[in-house]
Formats: structure tokens, C-alpha cells, sequence
């Protein structure tokens, strides 16, 4: 289960701007930091963004060592029909979580 | 030479001023959050911005989610924080029948885990601790800090009195030094707020993620050069008690964000 916050309006109207954001708990660890007795903190960042609506993807982001920790997203999109927003994260190794939103448009 | 003198008159002339001072005011507390940026403000205000909603989301899941051992959760004796838990972290530390000591709020979750739970303590500043406590104190939020009437926390919240006038370190400073008597100016380019504990944990930008009260006081500590308490040593406890009721009044903030 994605430590995720999303927020997504429940309600829209045809054809209207929405806002949403979302944001997830990832160290988001750079690969240039040194630990204990000099040995290297391996990279592990959170590479790619995606949403879908209704299953056709609608944004994406590429992500870099830069980014803070928990990286926080916000855009916009034309609500056009009603159906799930879904999020996911894809990081270093592969992994990918998720989370999804409904949005009920009239 | 001349040029020494000139600065052993201006030493002279700031000890002077940190010895007159006498602690704050009762209508100049201010909460950290009124000397933040307005865009720090911002990120802490909404909650769909605010980062430390992540640890009260994981301490929701944890405070629903049973122990192995007792196979009993949190809320299987607490029911529902949003009422159990509301005002409990306004008035913490409180005195722990147990010990004969005052015990923090993370304290407090780590006994109840090994006595009610049976199981293993979580390690201090864990993100299963802070998440937990961060969802506990976020119960709280907006409530005036009130600390406990409790004549036995007297001799604690004196000793927690004495070590924020203490100097201490190789810069020779003690906590009041700087947050009673120089609140408000800055200390390179930061400005330097009243010290009060009203948003822990809290979302710190330098760290990152949420961290306790008692990562804070150990940063401070190793800022003055000197050996900071371990966590979870019981100074850290008798200071909580005194900052507390320094705090006496301001709302609860947590989960705060804090630069």
C-alpha cells in the first residue's frame, strides 16, 4: 500500500478545469550522500510519474536526483467524462505503486 | 588592539542584555509558524500540501493494525482516536505511575506497546514511532496547550527550568540565551523563534521527513558544541515538561512544517 495523498475533486462539470495533486513518501535518495564510515548511500529515487484517466494515460513526469524527499505534484486536467484517476510511481528498482481516484462529472 | 577592546566592549555589552532579560512576556508567545515564509506557511495550512500528512496517514493504518503477540491493536482498547485521543497530546508529558517519572508522548506508545501489546519497543525516531505519535498529537491540533496539574511533575518541570538556563557547549550558550532574550533576530540568516513545542513531530524541510521534539533539542545541542543527551534520556523528558508549560496556551499545530 502507497504512503500516497491524492487529491482529485469528487464532483466536476463537463468540460471544466480541475486541479489535482498528489504526493508520496519516498526518500528519494540521491546516490551522492555518504553514510556511516564512508560508504556510499545507494540511489533510490522515484524515476517516473504517471496518471491515467479512464485508462489513457493523461500526464507524466520524469523524475531526477534533485527532487526533494516526498515529492509533491500538481497539474491540471479537462474533466471530460466520469471514471478513476489513477497515480503511479515507478522507482530505481522497478517497482511501481499506485493509487486511484474517482471523479463523477455532470 | 584598539580593535580588541572595541569587541570585548560589545561582548560586554550583549552579556549585560541576556543577563537583564526574564523569560517571555505572557502576550508576546508566538508559535514558530508566525515567523516561517508565507510559502511555508502555505505548505503547512493545507493539508493536501502538507508532507507530515504522510505519517498521519501511516499512523492511522498502524493505530488500526493488531500486534502479532496480544493480536490486539491499538485501537482495540483506544476505539476511535478522533475522540480517545483528543487533547491528550495538549497536556503531555504526564507522570508514569510506573516509573515515578514524567513520560512523553512517544514514551507513552512505546510502554503501552510492551505492556498491553507485547511487543517489541519501537526505536526512538522511528517512522513507525513518529508515525504513530504524529497521528496521536494530530488529535490535538488547534487545542491550547494546558499542561497537566500534577504537584509530582513539579520537581521535573524545575529541573527541565534549570537545564534551559544552563549554559552549555564549547559556543557557552544556554536555550534561554537565544530564545528568550534573543527571539525575533536573527542568527545568520535564519530568525530566531521562541522555541515552543506546539507542532512536533513536525515536518521538517532540513531533515526532510518528521522528526521528534527530542531530534530537535539534540540539533540544538550539537549547535552549541556540546554532547547532546541520548534519545530517550530523561532530560530530554524534564525539558518537554518545561517547555510545555512555557507554551501554555498556543494551539496544537501538529503535524507542523517547519523550515
Amino acid at each position: 500500500m502507497a504512503r500516497a495523498l491524492i487529491n482529485v475533486p469528487k464532483t466536476a462539470r463537463r468540460g471544466e478545469i480541475v486541479e489535482i495533486r498528489a504526493m508520496i513518501a519516498h526518500p528519494m535518495e540521491t546516490g551522492y550522500r555518504m553514510g556511516t564510515n564512508g560508504a556510499n548511500i545507494p540511489r533510490d529515487i522515484i524515476r517516473r510519474f504517471a496518471c491515467a484517466y479512464d485508462g489513457e494515460e493523461v500526464f507524466s513526469a520524469d523524475l531526477f536526483p534533485a527532487v526533494s524527499a516526498n515529492p509533491f505534484i500538481a497539474f491540471t486536467l479537462v474533466a471530460t467524462a466520469s471514471g478513476t484517476i489513477t497515480f503511479a510511481w515507478t522507482d530505481d528498482s522497478g517497482e511501481t505503486q499506485t493509487a486511484s481516484a474517482d471523479i463523477t462529472v455532470s | 588592539m584598539r580593535a580588541l577592546w572595541g569587541l570585548a566592549g560589545i561582548a560586554a555589552v550583549i552579556g549585560c542584555s541576556i543577563v537583564a532579560a526574564v523569560g517571555l512576556e505572557n502576550g508576546e508567545k508566538r508559535s514558530g509558524f508566525d515567523f516561517m515564509t508565507p510559502e511555508t506557511q502555505a505548505l503547512q495550512a493545507d493539508d493536501t500540501s502538507n508532507p507530515g500528512m504522510l505519517w498521519v496517514l501511516q499512523g492511522e493504518q498502524l493505530w488500526q493494525q493488531p500486534e502479532d503477540s496480544a493480536n490486539i491493536a491499538c485501537a482495540g482498547c483506544h476505539g476511535d482516536a478522533a475522540q480517545t485521543m483528543r487533547g491528550v497530546a495538549a497536556r503531555y508529558p504526564a507522570f508514569d505511575e510506573a516509573t515515578r517519572r514524567p513520560i512523553d508522548l512517544a514514551g507513552r506508545i512505546n510502554s503501552c506497546r510492551g505492556v498491553k501489546q507485547q511487543a517489541e519497543p519501537m526505536a526512538p525516531d522511528s517512522d513507525e514511532l513518529l508515525a504513530l505519535t504524529t497521528y496521536v498529537a494530530h488529535q490535538s491540533r488547534g487545542m491550547p496547550i494546558t499542561p497537566a496539574a500534577d504537584s509530582r511533575l513539579e520537581p521535573f518541570r524545575d529541573k527541565g527550568r534549570r537545564l534551559f538556563q544552563s549554559r552549555i557547549g564549547q559556543l557557552d550558550l544556554s536555550c534561554a540565551a537565544c530564545h528568550d532574550d534573543n527571539w525575533g533576530r536573527r542568527l545568520g540568516g535564519s530568525v530566531i523563534p521562541q522555541a515552543h513545542p506546539n507542532g512536533y513531530p513536525l515536518y521538517r524541510l532540513e531533515w526532510q521527513g518528521v522528526g521528534s521534539l527530542q531530534r530537535r533539542l539534540r540539533n540544538c545541542m550539537i549547535g552549541v558544541r556540546a554532547e547532546p543527551f541520548a534519545f530517550g534520556a530523561p532530560e530530554f523528558v524534564d525539558l518537554e515538561l518545561y517547555l510545555m508549560e512555557r507554551a501554555r496556551g498556543l494551539p496544537m499545530e501538529t503535524p507542523a512544517v517547519r523550515p
